[in-house]
């Protein structure tokens, strides 16, 4: 066992969504928890899950995989917000002294009709790869490339472009609007080419197919409560949504121009 | 278990060609057969990992018409660990003028290898590494730029000219969202069929051909199989065999200790990259390790106090009290000399006691200067979000108070042996990326990973794979062969095997100590005492594993207890494999150290007379020794001298 009386110790009671299968009905379940203030929140967790299973419990299923806020694999909602507490920060990122001992803290998935839970912690978020698959690129084969110097892009475009392409398309986005909106995750994509000129050649096609595909799959719209910004771990910005607004009407104009 | 001068071996032809170094590739691109563009749709081509190399592959070789099949053990192929990383990536564009050239960034990384790689590879990558910035740009990565509007780059460890390109510090966020990108646009055109969350759990060999692999889906818990005419594995590196390493979580050795036991060999297994600058580790409780990109060392500066036990606050020790130690022992290169001497300096201080922070395993580094010299905002624009992140796990501002590092397990050199064509000795199945064993030696260079990657998968297999396919007859192979049947009958007991031990002690648990005795024994500082009693020690953990490991929950449903419990098993065989290739290579070279053979001053001492040669271990069967094979390594181009950095 890790627990040992140590300086930093916390004594903390966990609230966590147990789901045995998709659709299937799920609870809370409690458990107590000796964490230490030095522990990231996922650490925390792995110490449940030890003593799950050494207990011959289930240990509860979550996703992550880096650990340092880059894969976008971790997807908890804790104490109702997305990512946990900190800003600008992921649940993998997030560390425990920012609790205090005693504390009771509730974990849950995201929670969007866009992002079924396959099982405790664990849910589906193939239909962002969806929308990429839709138009996230510029169509350009291997090989066929000019130098690298050929186009030259102003510092501030491409810093700008930068920003937009940081996301980690893990959803805390969706977890965070009252509507389940992608428009955040979408619009992100749609900004960093429509800044480039790499990107300009497909900005039509490729904004509308990204639209009409977040929108097959069930997300809902923007309606400016801004709280995406705010659950976003690295800080995207909505102005990327109004980008996208923009490239949106601009494409449907183009389109029954042609 | 040393085995004695065994003969350069005839299984391994290397395939490289003749001729002029800088001809070799572009006469051998010629002097390979081709799929017509009409035939490749009659190939299918498994591509498993999608991270740089498979991604890059997967979309490339799809773009060129073959039927691909991907596979990513995440919900989506935009999590490769690849995405994590940091600094960047080199390419020899000489966009600044500083005199670099193809041949000098190879030059620097057959030297930063410690000369333990194969020359014409090297150069390879070295070549194509400017098509890849091209490539990357036009997909719209956004890497940083000049107020001009041209392309910025920062200088790496080991290189005395600025070629690495960046974006922020997320350049392999970047390089992966853009192979991810033509991932996608080949998937939306349907000529790559994409499988999230499978992950290998054997490879598939037919009349001595790999022809496919059995897969577990990590959702429904059901085995599928898929038959292919070419098999990739582009699967990464075995760093979590140390438990604590700055792989994500799922990275494992699965794919390639499999496909090992199936025929294909495993090359210089010992060569593990210990990275210099990662956050220290605060617990027991620790689950992984932070990198902090090595180009921080462009600004930062290393230092310990002079004084054994100082205890002061670092602010507090005067300027004469500090020992900038890499600045003092190799003028030339300072804080930028090689990731391996950087390690070891580091292990080196605090050994002696001037380790600094609460457990004594920390040495400093210090952006005071950077900052009175370049001011906040010019050193916020390079490492911001790096800052960010070591503030967010310490609690400690950066700009305040130096960082704290110590080197953990970053990456591996070592892995299945591949000829010039990347296919490795099992014909049909061929290996990208980290991976693979070629191109790094015994020691990689900062921001080489991204570039082999990608070399691998944009540029190399795209012309090689028609080795096989056009050089080949490849008879129809169906699922329903017997060899599908045996592997997915030997996954699904062993699976049952895991499920019924029902013991006492968790995965994790085992996993931990055996990432201990990993660090302890084939770490930074190897002995061949130390090897030997770790050899018997993972035995020992080995055989207790599968008697007291207790995997709970069940196999047709998301079980992640399960799926480490296969990739632990693994990492227990193959840690043996490591610890004693580390033995067999009774010299030090790069990140593989053997104490026994050091300089005066504790640098690395090569035996070239002995070692100049890669080792690959054929597996012989559960519970036999492997058999060594030796590639000779010739250099024709660069001479081996003893690396200097002073």
């Amino acid at each position: 066992m890790i627990q040992k009386a140590n300086h930093g110790d916390m004594r903390i009671t966990l609230e966590v969504w147990r789901q045995a299968a998709p659709g299937a009905p799920g609870k809370f379940e409690e458990y107590e928890v000796v964490a230490n203030e030095h522990m990231s929140f996922l650490e925390m967790l792995d110490v449940v899950n030890q003593q799950l299973v050494e207990s011959g419990h289930e240990p509860v299923e979550f996703e992550h995989d880096c650990r340092e806020g880059i894969c976008g694999s971790c997807a908890l909602t804790i104490d109702g917000k997305a990512h946990g507490p900190r800003e600008r920060t992921t649940a993998c990122q997030l560390h425990m002294r920012e609790y205090r001992s005693g504390d009771r803290i509730r974990v849950e998935p995201w929670r969007a009709d866009a992002f079924p839970v396959l099982k405790d912690l664990v849910c589906d978020r193939s239909a962002f790869d969806r929308i990429q698959q839709a138009g996230g690129y510029v169509s350009v084969n291997t090989g066929a490339a000019p130098d690298a110097h050929a186009i030259p892009v102003k510092k501030e475009s491409a810093d700008l472009a930068f920003e937009a392409a940081a996301c980690i398309g893990c959803g805390a986005c969706v977890a965070a609007c009252p509507n389940a909106s992608a428009m955040l995750f979408t619009s992100a994509k749609v900004s960093q080419f429509a800044l480039l000129p790499q990107g300009r050649p497909e900005r039509e096609r490729r904004v509308l197919a990204m639209v009409d595909q977040m929108d097959a799959e069930g997300f809902g719209n923007c309606s400016n409560h801004y709280e995406c910004e705010a659950a976003c771990p690295k800080g995207i910005s909505i102005q990327n949504i109004a980008r996208m607004n923009r490239e949106y009407t601009r494409a449907l104009v183009t389109q029954r121009s042609n | 278990m040393t085995i004695a001068d065994p003969p350069i071996s005839t299984k391994l032809d290397s395939k490289v060609p003749g001729g002029p170094m800088e001809e070799r590739w572009t006469r051998h691109k010629f002097d390979l057969k081709l799929v017509n563009p009409a035939n490749r749709r009659k190939f299918d081509v498994i591509v498993v990992g999608t991270g740089l190399a498979g991604g890059s592959a997967a979309a490339t070789l799809a773009e060129m018409g073959y039927n691909v099949k991907a596979f990513c053990i995440h919900d989506s192929p935009r999590r490769a660990h690849s995405i994590a990383a940091q600094g960047g990536i080199n390419a020899a564009k000489n966009y600044k003028g500083d005199g670099d050239s193809v041949h000098r960034l190879f030059y620097d990384t057959v030297k930063g290898g410690d000369y333990r790689s194969r020359e014409s590879n090297v150069h390879r990558l070295a070549e194509v590494s400017v098509d890849i910035i091209d490539q990357c740009v036009a997909q719209g990565v956004p890497f940083a730029r000049e107020y001009g509007g041209l392309l910025d780059n920062r200088s790496f460890g080991g290189a005395q000219v600025a070629r690495t390109f960046y974006a922020r510090g997320q350049t392999g966020q970047q390089l992966l969202l853009g192979a991810y990108g033509a991932m996608n646009r080949m998937i939306q055109a349907e000529r790559i069929a994409m499988y999230t969350k499978r992950e290998l759990v054997d490879l598939v060999v037919v009349d001595g051909i790999a022809r496919g692999i059995v897969t577990r889906h990590l959702v429904t818990g059901e085995y599928e199989r898929h038959a292919a005419h070419a098999v990739l594995l582009c699967t990464g590196g075995y760093g979590n065999v140390f438990y604590l390493s700055t792989n994500a979580k799922q990275s494992n050795v699965t794919a390639a200790w499999r496909a090992y036991k199936r025929g294909a060999f495993f090359a210089n297994p010992c060569y593990t990259q210990i990275h210099p600058t990662c956050i220290p580790r605060s617990g027991d409780y620790q689950s992984k390790l932070t990198l902090m990109s090595e180009s921080l060392r462009n600004d930062g500066r290393v230092w310990v106090p002079k004084t054994k036990g100082d205890q002061r606050p670092a602010r507090d020790i005067p300027e004469d009290e500090r020992d900038y130690y890499l600045e003092r022992r190799y003028p030339s290169f300072g804080n930028l000399v090689p990731r391996d001497v950087a390690s070891r300096n580091a292990k080196s201080v605090c050994d002696e006691g001037r380790g600094v922070g609460p457990t004594g395993e920390a040495v400093y580094l210090d952006f005071a200067d950077a900052i009175s010299r370049d001011g906040k905002a010019a050193v916020e624009a390079r490492y911001g979000n790096l800052f960010e992140m070591y503030e967010r796990i310490t609690g400690d501002n950066p700009y305040e108070v130096p960082m704290r590092i110590y080197p953990a397990v970053h990456y591996t050199m070592g892995g299945l042996w591949v000829d010039y064509n990347l296919e490795s000795t099992i014909p049909g199945l061929f290996v990208l990326g980290e991976a693979n064993f070629s191109d790094h030696g015994a020691n990689r260079l900062g921001a080489s990973a991204l570039m082999q990657g990608l070399a691998d998968g944009y540029f190399v297999i795209p012309a090689t794979i028609a080795s096989h396919l056009a050089g080949r007859t490849l008879e129809a192979v169906t699922t329903d062969h017997d060899a599908f049947k045996e592997a997915e009958a030997r996954a699904r007991s062993m699976a049952d095997r895991l499920m019924s031990i029902n013991g006492s002690r968790s995965v994790d648990s085992f996993h931990r100590e055996l990432g201990n005795l990993s660090w302890e024994h084939c770490g930074m500082e190897r002995t061949a005492e130390g090897l030997r009693d770790g050899i018997d020690k993972v035995r020992a953990l080995r055989e207790q594993f599968w008697s007291d490991v207790r995997v709970v929950g069940g196999s047709e449903t998301i079980n992640q207890d399960l799926e480490k419990a296969g990739r632990v098993a693994d990492f227990l065989e193959f840690a043996e494999a490591m610890f004693n290739d580390g033995l067999v290579r009774d010299e030090s070279c790069g990140g593989h150290f053997r104490a026994e053979h050091q300089t005066e001053d504790g640098e690395a001492k090569r035996d070239d007379e002995t070692f100049a040669h890669v080792s690959a271990w054929e597996y012989q069967g559960e519970g036999q020794l492997p058999q060594e094979h030796r590639e000779p390594l010739m250099f024709e181009e660069v001479k081996l001298t003893t690396r200097s950095y002073k």
